[in-house]
């Protein structure tokens, strides 16, 4: 593989290049005890399992319809926390603000932290706060890393995937990265698409209460969107994973606008999605558990995962043929007719 | 649900297929030629549904696989010398002859990617200080949007603000391509969206030479319906041009369309990746609109650029193989790293086939 000259906005998309910089730059060096490359971590305390993650927002818009980077720092810790079947508690907040940002909009965004942290039932901390020279950030960044504690009940790991498996979504799919390129764009779609920023805490923990360990795997789709979390699984569980088309859930407007930009909707990002992979016998529970909830009343059994042996995904078309769900590779970029 | 509307009916998709088998004897090759329709046929395995003497070959209408070498290099060497760049995504990771344009962006260029080429203009007109060139790319389709722009930036009597012009023209290059001695094509998908614009007579003369031809939409019914029709004119020995993709395309086109074009741009001899120089295949900026030309402006001198070496492009794009042909493909070129454009462009022939098709390390 070639190594690059310099790191390029594909790098940090979440796809194959993001995986490789991962793979290449930072694992060798850095992953000694057996870490997984999962959205947490998972640290023991004598018997008490505590989830550990951190994630950097970056946001332009920094507000768009249906939420904000402060919002969306927030969720975005929580939600990969949940993924491993943690119970989310404690964030920290970290704040790069440039040089001459409006003071009413990190008002905002305050309040805006606050909601979503009251909202999702965790507390702030510890932070920090720094200025840097204009240019030097893009308005602002916002910093979160969280802390949960794993349900005694969850056994959460990719390598636990296996043939027979069904796979869910909590709702539509491709919804956050879409509102978020119209927003940026100013692109007029005959209405608005809002994000779907928000937290899956509450659902998965109904999920690990009713089905305890047959809740195999979970993973939010953020960067790369659902192809690259498929692909993902596939790869760490060494199984082919096949999803059907007409099962997908995707509103019709967010469909209009992938295909006008010519986006694959399973390559935009979600930011209040998960895709849970749970024991066969148990799909139908797992799907009446999910929709019982707010944020997960469009969910949805999207496929199963088939065979052991050859990580792949692929996707049965209305048509009856298949087509390969391939890892995206970079940033998205909007086609020219 | 959009996502399956009366154009994805699986039924109705069978049922189609079935009266394609029912009108197929002979082998036939179809040549689609917008790289939208190679995209759909990958996506929806439209190929499991053929009879085998049926074959569809993909042609040269990916925009950015068919613009030359030496337009990428232009641009990426206006960039390194502190012209903003404003382009359309597609081109972002497109291979020159050193680098892309991506990895200027990376050390530092303003490369910038536009949705509309009045975010170009918008963009020069809020940074006057800063001279701004927006590489017009693109077929038919893109060119009246382009010309807007165009003629706002000579209304707002903008002084930095051109345009690399790079626009290139179906009719001719499809003409060229019924003319090569290795490859036999015994119709055409023509594309939907450049139809929409042109309509259905520039390709009579193909028709007049007996090559049928069916304007086609890009879903996977639109694209079995034109199959048929295409393959029921050759099986009855007739060649016109006919139009599947009714809800979109009439057959007079986009007269106001096409007069916006004529207004600013003049056709012109244009070179072709893969194809070559071809006559009457391009256009250029008009006389009037000369002073929008980056060409003319910043001296540039384009000169054909070699292409890279083991890149199979230039065959793929005239259907003389098909991206599986490529010793680079899946290999040496991949979506991260591509060696050519077809590779990399959302239109491309080998992009199509590797994104749904193929399986990743060679094992195709």
């Amino acid at each position: 593989m070639k190594k690059p000259q310099v790191i390029t906005l594909a790098h940090g998309a979440g796809g194959l290049l993001s995986q490789q910089l991962i793979a290449e730059e930072f694992a060798p060096l850095l992953m000694r005890g057996g870490q997984g490359l999962n959205d947490a971590a998972v640290v023991s305390f004598g018997d008490i399992r505590v989830a550990f993650s951190t994630d950097s927002f970056t946001v332009s818009p920094l507000f768009f319809p249906g939420g904000d980077i402060g919002s969306l720092a927030v969720h975005g810790t929580v939600n990969d926390i949940a993924m491993m079947g943690a119970e989310p508690r404690f964030l920290s907040l970290a704040f790069v603000i440039e040089e001459g940002f409006p003071a009413a909009d990190l008002h905002h965004l305050g309040q805006s932290v606050a909601a979503a942290t009251e909202h999702c039932g965790v507390t702030v901390v510890t932070g920090d706060t720094k200025v840097v020279e204009r240019g030097a950030a893009d308005g602002l960044f916002i910093n979160t890393s969280g802390l949960g504690v794993v349900s005694p009940q969850a056994d959460i790991e990719p390598a636990r995937v296996q043939p027979g498996d069904a796979v869910l979504i909590n709702g539509t799919i491709a919804q956050h990265g879409t509102a978020v390129m119209c927003a940026r764009e100013e692109l007029d779609v005959g209405g608005e698409i809002v994000s779907d920023s928000a937290s899956v805490a509450d659902v998965v923990r109904e999920l690990i209460a009713a089905l305890g360990e047959k809740v195999h795997a979970l993973r939010d789709p953020t960067r790369g969107g659902v192809a690259a979390t498929l692909n993902e699984v596939a790869g760490l569980a060494g199984v082919t994973i096949e999803i059907d088309q007409a099962e997908l859930p995707i509103a019709p407007q967010v469909a209009g606008v992938c295909e006008i930009l010519g986006l694959d909707p399973l390559q935009v990002a979600c930011e209040g999605r998960f895709v849970a992979f749970v024991d066969g016998s148990v799909a139908e529970q797992a799907l009446a558990t999910m929709r019982s909830l707010n944020t997960g009343r469009e969910a949805a059994i999207i496929g199963e995962v088939t065979t052991a042996g050859s990580a792949r995904v692929q996707m049965r078309t209305p048509l009856g043929t298949t087509c390969l769900v391939q890892m995206p590779t970079g940033e998205l970029l909007p086609r020219i007719c | 649900m959009r996502y399956i509307d009366e154009y994805q009916d699986g039924d109705k998709a069978r049922e189609i297929a079935a009266q394609i088998a029912e009108v197929v004897g002979e082998p036939l090759a179809f040549m689609e030629v917008c790289g939208t329709h190679s995209h759909a046929v990958a996506r929806y395995g439209l190929s499991e549904m053929f009879p085998e003497q049926l074959r569809l070959i993909s042609g040269p209408g990916c925009p950015v696989c068919v613009t030359p070498p030496e337009v990428i290099d232009a641009g990426i060497e206006l960039a390194r010398e502190g012209i903003w760049l404003a382009i359309f995504g597609d081109m972002m990771n497109v291979p020159g002859s050193q680098g892309s344009l991506s990895e200027v962006q990376a050390q530092g260029g303003q490369v910038r990617v536009i949705y509309s080429p009045m975010q170009a203009v918008e963009w020069a007109q809020e940074n006057p200080h800063e001279q701004v060139v927006f590489m017009g790319v693109g077929f038919e389709t893109t060119a009246p949007s382009v010309a807007v722009g165009i003629s706002e930036a000579n209304e707002l009597g903008l002084k930095n603000f051109t345009v690399l012009v790079a626009h290139r023209l179906i009719p001719p290059a499809m003409e060229a391509l019924v003319s090569q001695p290795d490859v036999r094509i015994d119709g055409f998908l023509c594309p939907g969206h450049v139809s929409a614009i042109i309509g259905s007579k520039p390709y009579q003369p193909l028709a007049d030479r007996g090559i049928p031809c069916v304007i086609a939409g890009f879903e996977p019914v639109d694209v079995l319906q034109a199959v048929y029709m295409l393959a029921r004119m050759c099986q009855q020995g007739e060649a016109r041009v006919m139009i599947q993709y009714r809800r979109v395309v009439r057959a007079e086109g986009n007269p106001i369309a096409r007069e916006k074009v004529a207004e600013v741009f003049e056709v012109a001899d244009c070179r072709w990746r893969g194809l070559g120089m071809m006559p009457d295949s391009g256009l250029r900026l008009r006389e009037k609109y000369r002073d929008f030309d980056a060409e003319a402006r910043f001296a540039l001198d384009l000169q054909a650029a070699p292409e890279p070496p083991g890149c199979e492009c230039g065959a793929v794009l005239r259907g003389a193989k098909r991206p599986t042909d490529c010793g680079l493909f899946g290999t040496a070129c991949l979506p991260d790293h591509p060696i050519g454009p077809c590779m990399v462009s959302s239109e491309g022939a080998c992009a199509a086939v590797y994104q749904y098709e193929a399986v990743r390390d060679g094992n195709r």
